[in-house]
This record gives structure tokens, C-alpha cells and sequence, in this order.
């Protein structure tokens, strides 16, 4: 482990624990696209979720990988228990590349496919010293075990598992270093959904069990409402909204946060709601619009939004939105909707209102097709 | 079901599927008893990776024997055996009645050509002259609310969402009545998803097409199929109405797959 946790009890204002991560102001570009744009987040320390959501080119992906400095930042800095992660060098940046593991999407990306699952490991604990080499073989069967696997499966390849094995394989590997920190980009999103549920109960339980922080890359609301106390919603490199995962369910302050919401598909038809149309295409992240990035598809942009960014700011108790409209999101603004209830064949159950209190009302032009 | 109209290609429905079994060797993969798909009905086939949706597509557009698998038993459209045909009449068949998109669009165009080529293409093979091909592809890309000057474009200057827009497309212009839809919105983002269900949707309502919905996701087929038919190992272990098998599945397998959807709002 690198450095003893933040020792400075007299630091913020309020009476928090340092977090374990701390991103100021990131900015990442490649070339003319600004993938993220200031964004700052604050991991804390285990066990802690944050996750991250957004579409396509949101940025959430380059934020992760800019905390494990797999890519090169262009602004704002990264502090890892203290410690600035952009001048990290040798020795440190090695206790570090230790402490903060990723876990990809495709497993594929981390195993060798010529390489035993146990050799994969093994190297894993190698390289970082973790135990003496004669307790290796020892130490990769527990973690196999750690991870829902048959031990046995250090003598086999990759190709000899399925991709739900292969991916826990991945999560063994991260855990094998002891790390303080994961990123998990879309640790479930190539599974099948059974295979997910698993996963996600696997996640859940090492979370408690190595009290582990982690930043959660996905797109899947339902992901981050298992896994994550704070969610931040991305759109076009920048934080739209952040706070606690269940206000930002319950109820969004930022238009596109909602749009989100209301998109996705949902079993009940009871909790179903109005799908919020988003007009257009997200735009090119090379040519960002003027003022707030989001007013070209807002339903409820109005002049000012397309002059000034919006600053991230207080909408409610420790949830921040980057909207100059959060408070009639909040009260409950009308947007255009798709007649998603009234298409759908009529069922048994009769479809309510949203039960929630805090949650926007239903639009006050429902759309009647019939 | 109750907002689309009566069945007018008689009971026996528009595709009904008998006593189908799809083998690769002596090894069965896939045994559907019956299966049906009427006049403007969308049906969900929901199942995991290997539950044999997909082959079962594939024998639907007589394309199984291509993947080395044997197909026995009675596919029927409009009173039509297609089983029975020869590969010349299924090429008929295939993209003028049954039109087939799947979860990658970009499998569907061929990058080195402009995507409204290979729709112009489509059409022509299938007899239409080259200015009546080009009238129904800008047509077809106004009803999935495209412009039409997108297919100038190659299908690496589309977005996945597009891109998949202009399948649905080709499958318009071509008048299909059958929409085989394999995955076609796992790729895409939620709010690009949830465009895609709607597109169908109202495909459904206008045109009277029937769509055989496949997916692993539960919560799309939920908002979208009218009925459902929920697979596991090749075999069909539930289907009926899509409000009542989920929300009071009768078999176990059903029930796990709904509880491994994730839960929205549960946090802890």
C-alpha cells in the first residue's frame, strides 16, 4: 500500500472522511474532441459506489481510463489518497498501478488467450510481489474461489470458459493485487442477463467483503441502482448531474437525466412512464454547441440556455445539476413525450400514475392517439 | 391485441410454426411445438445466448442449412410451406415477404458501398425499376423518420441508431410483411432503444406488418411484443400474452429471468 490514508482530520468543512479519490477539474482531449470537459467527482473510501452514466461519447469511458492514467490528461488533476496521481513515478506509480485496478467490458481484453487462467493470475501476483512465489498456486485457487469459480480452473484457457467465467477471472485477476480502488468499465453489459445478476451479486458481496471503492462505468440504470450510492450522469463530457442514486431516479433535476430515465424499458407496466423525446442526434464533441451543451435536444431550453453554461450547482441536498431549468424540472415542467402507455396493448393491470411523491407529474398534455 | 384489428389471413395466423426441429448433426438444438405470428402482431422470443432464437430466425428465412444445421417440420406463410421450397423461390421470399435486421446493423452493408446503393440494389433484384427504387428508398427513409439524403452516405458515416433505421428501411421498401428483428436494439444506447421500439411500433400500427421480436431483455420485450415466447435449450417453456407471462410467469425459468433483471431504485 502506498501512503497511510489522509492523516489531516481538520481539511473540509464538513466532518467527512478525505475521499479515497478525488478528480478536479479533468479534461481529456483527443485532438479537437474535448471527451470530458472539468468534470470533478469524489470517490470515497470503501466500501463506496459511484456510478457513472451516459451514452455514447459521453466520456464516461475516458474518465476511467484517465484514472488509471491509461490516457494522458489534458487539465485538472487526479488525487488518489492524497496523492497527486499525474506526477506519480516509479516506485509510487507502480504501488499505485497496484492500488487501482480496471475490469473491461470484454474480458478478452485482459486474458491471453495463450496463457493459463492460472499463469494470468499468477503474473498478477508476480509482478507486484503480492505473496512469496510458493504460496502463488495457493493464493490463485482462493481467489478463484473468492470469485464463484472451481479452482480447478487455473488449468484451463480462456477459450474453455464462458464469457460470465471469463469475466470473473478478470475481477479475480483485479483483486488478486489487493487494490484500494476498481474502475469497472461495463463490467456486465456483454452478458446475458442471468449471467449479469450473478455478476452483479458478486460485485455486491466483495464489495462488502473488501470494502472496496469503485467508479462504475455503464449505461444501465438498473446497474447503478444495484451498486452505487452516487451516480453522476454524463452528457458530452460534462457532469450534468450528480447525487445520490436514488434522488437522480426518483427525481432528476436536469432534463436529459429524466429523458434518460424515461427511456428505459420497463417489465412493470405500472412504474412505466412517458418517454421524453429527445430530438436529434447528441451532438459532435469536436463543434460543442454554444451555452449549455444539451439545449439543441432540451425540451425545455429557453435563450438564456443557449448563451450561458450552466455552472454545476445545489438542487436539493447533496445532489448537484448543471441546469438553469433544475428547479422547474424539479416542480414538475411539462415535456414532449411519446405516447408510449397508449400504444402499448392494454393489460390486465390498469396503468397508474407514478406512485413516487417527488417525482415529476405526468405531462399535462397526455398524448391521446385513439 | 385489443387496438389491432382481427386477423384477416384466416385462424391459422400470418407464420405458424409446427413441430419445427433444427439439428446440426444428431444433436437437436432447437424444438418448437407450435408457434404463431398473426396480422400485425408483434411476438417476443426471449431467451439467453444458445436457447436457439436465433437458429430458429434463420430456419424462418430457410437459411438454416447454410450454418450445417437440418431443419424438419412445417414453417407456413399464408398457406405457403417454405420448407418445402427450393432455394430460387425462398430468394423470393426472403426481403420482399420476410425481411430479416439484427442486432449489428453494420453486417447488414457492405462498407465500400453507400448504403442507398445497397438499397437501391435490394429493390431492383426484387423487380422494381431504378426510378421507382430510388422513390420507394427515400420513401422508406421518411417513414423511419430519416432524411433522405443519408443514403448518400457510407454506412461508417451513420450512427449505429441510423444505421439500423435504414434496415428497417430496406425492409419497408421492400413491402415486407414479416419483420424478423434478431437483438436489433442491444447494440444501441437506451434513448436510441427506446426510439427504435417506438419506430416498430408504429410500423406495426400503420402497416400492418408482423414483427417476431428476439431478445434476451426482458424489459424490451415487456414494452413492446404483444405476446411472448420464452426459450430455454431450443425449447419453447412458455409463451401467451406478454402482460400476463410477465407478470405471472408459469414457469420457473421465466420467473429467474425476470428476477435477474436489475432492479431500478433499490438501493441500498
Amino acid at each position: 500500500m502506498t501512503s497511510a490514508p489522509d492523516a489531516v482530520p481538520a481539511a473540509p468543512a464538513a466532518a467527512v472522511a478525505p475521499p479515497l479519490l478525488r478528480i478536479s477539474d479533468l479534461s481529456v482531449r483527443f485532438g479537437p474532441v474535448h471527451a470530458v470537459n472539468q468534470v470533478s467527482l469524489d470517490v470515497a473510501a470503501g466500501p463506496f459506489g459511484l456510478g457513472l452514466i451516459g451514452e455514447s461519447g459521453s466520456g464516461k469511458t475516458t474518465i476511467g481510463r484517465a484514472v488509471l492514467r491509461l490516457v494522458r490528461s489534458s487539465g485538472g488533476s487526479i488525487t488518489f489518497a492524497g496523492q497527486d496521481v499525474g506526477s506519480l513515478r516509479g516506485a509510487a506509480l507502480q504501488a499505485y498501478r497496484r492500488d487501482a485496478q480496471i475490469v473491461f467490458q470484454n474480458p478478452d481484453n485482459t486474458l491471453d488467450p495463450r496463457m493459463l487462467i492460472g499463469s494470468t493470475i499468477a503474473e498478477a501476483l508476480n509482478t507486484h510481489h503480492v505473496v512469496p512465489r510458493h504460496d502463488v498456486p495457493g493464493r490463485i485457487a482462493e481467489l478463484l474461489t473468492e470469485a464463484g469459480l472451481d479452482p480447478a480452473f487455473a488449468e484451463r484457457y480462456p477459450h474453455q470458459l464462458s464469457g460470465g467465467q471469463r469475466q470473473r477471472v478478470a475481477i479475480a485477476r483485479a483483486l488478486s493485487v489487493q487494490p484500494r480502488l476498481l474502475v469497472l468499465d461495463e463490467p456486465t453489459s456483454a452478458l446475458d442477463v442471468r449471467t449479469q445478476a450473478h455478476m452483479l451479486k458478486l460485485i455486491a458481496r466483495l464489495r462488502a467483503e473488501r470494502e472496496l471503492s469503485y467508479l462504475l462505468i455503464t449505461h444501465n440504470f438498473g446497474v447503478v441502482s444495484e451498486l452505487c450510492e452516487q451516480t453522476a450522469v454524463l452528457y458530452l463530457g460534462k457532469v450534468a448531474e450528480i447525487g445520490a442514486t436514488e434522488v437522480l431516479l426518483n427525481s432528476p433535476a436536469h432534463p436529459y437525466t429524466h429523458a434518460l430515465r424515461s427511456a428505459v424499458p420497463e417489465i412493470d407496466v405500472a412504474s412505466r412512464r412517458s418517454r421524453i423525446v429527445l430530438p436529434g442526434d447528441a451532438p459532435d464533441a469536436a463543434n460543442p454547441p454554444s451555452g449549455c451543451v444539451f439545449h439543441p435536444r432540451c425540451p425545455l431550453a429557453v435563450d438564456r440556455c443557449r448563451t450561458e453554461v450552466p455552472e454545476l450547482r445545489e438542487a436539493t441536498h447533496a445532489h448537484r445539476v448543471a441546469c438553469h431549468r433544475a428547479e422547474d424540472v424539479l416542480a414538475g415542467a411539462a415535456m414532449s413525450t411519446h405516447h408510449r402507455i397508449h400504444k402499448t396493448p392494454p393489460s390486465t393491470i390498469t396503468p397508474m400514475p407514478a406512485t413516487s411523491s417527488t417525482q415529476i407529474a405526468a405531462p399535462q398534455t397526455p398524448p391521446q392517439t385513439a | 391485441m385489443t387496438e389491432t384489428p382481427p386477423t384477416p389471413n384466416g385462424p391459422s395466423g400470418r407464420l405458424a410454426i409446427t413441430s419445427l426441429d433444427i439439428s446440426f448433426g444428431r444433436r437437436k438444438v432447437v424444438s418448437i411445438d407450435e408457434l404463431r405470428l398473426d396480422h400485425a402482431e408483434i411476438v417476443g422470443i426471449a431467451g439467453e445466448s444458445g436457447s436457439g432464437k436465433s437458429m430458429t430466425t434463420l430456419a424462418i428465412l430457410g437459411l438454416a442449412s447454410t450454418v450445417g444445421a437440418t431443419v424438419s417440420g412445417s414453417i407456413v406463410l399464408d398457406g405457403q410451406e417454405l420448407t418445402a421450397l427450393s432455394q430460387d423461390d425462398l430468394r423470393e421470399i426472403r426481403g420482399r415477404r420476410i425481411a430479416a435486421i439484427f442486432q449489428s446493423p453494420s453486417t447488414a452493408f457492405s462498407p465500400v458501398y453507400k448504403v442507398g446503393a445497397i438499397v437501391t440494389k435490394a429493390l431492383r433484384l426484387h423487380g422494381a425499376t431504378k426510378s421507382e427504387a430510388a422513390d420507394r428508398a427515400a420513401e422508406a427513409m421518411r417513414q423511419v423518420l430519416l432524411a433522405p439524403d443519408l443514403l448518400r452516405r457510407y454506412p461508417s458515416q451513420l450512427s449505429g441508431g441510423q444505421l439500423q433505421r435504414v434496415a428497417i428501411a430496406l425492409a419497408l421498401a421492400l413491402r415486407a410483411e414479416i419483420l424478423l428483428a434478431d437483438e436489433p436494439t442491444s447494440a444501441l444506447d437506451v434513448t436510441v432503444q427506446a426510439e427504435v421500439l417506438d419506430l416498430l411500433r408504429d410500423l406495426r400500427d400503420v402497416t400492418g406488418m408482423s414483427i417476431l421480436f428476439i431478445s434476451h431483455d426482458l424489459a424490451v420485450v415487456a414494452e413492446l411484443c404483444d405476446r411472448v415466447a420464452v426459450m430455454r435449450n431450443g425449447v419453447i417453456v412458455e409463451q401467451g400474452p406478454a402482460s400476463q407471462v410477465l407478470s405471472s410467469p408459469a414457469d420457473p425459468y421465466t420467473a429467474e429471468l425476470l428476477d435477474s433483471v436489475p432492479k431500478l431504485a433499490t438501493t441500498k
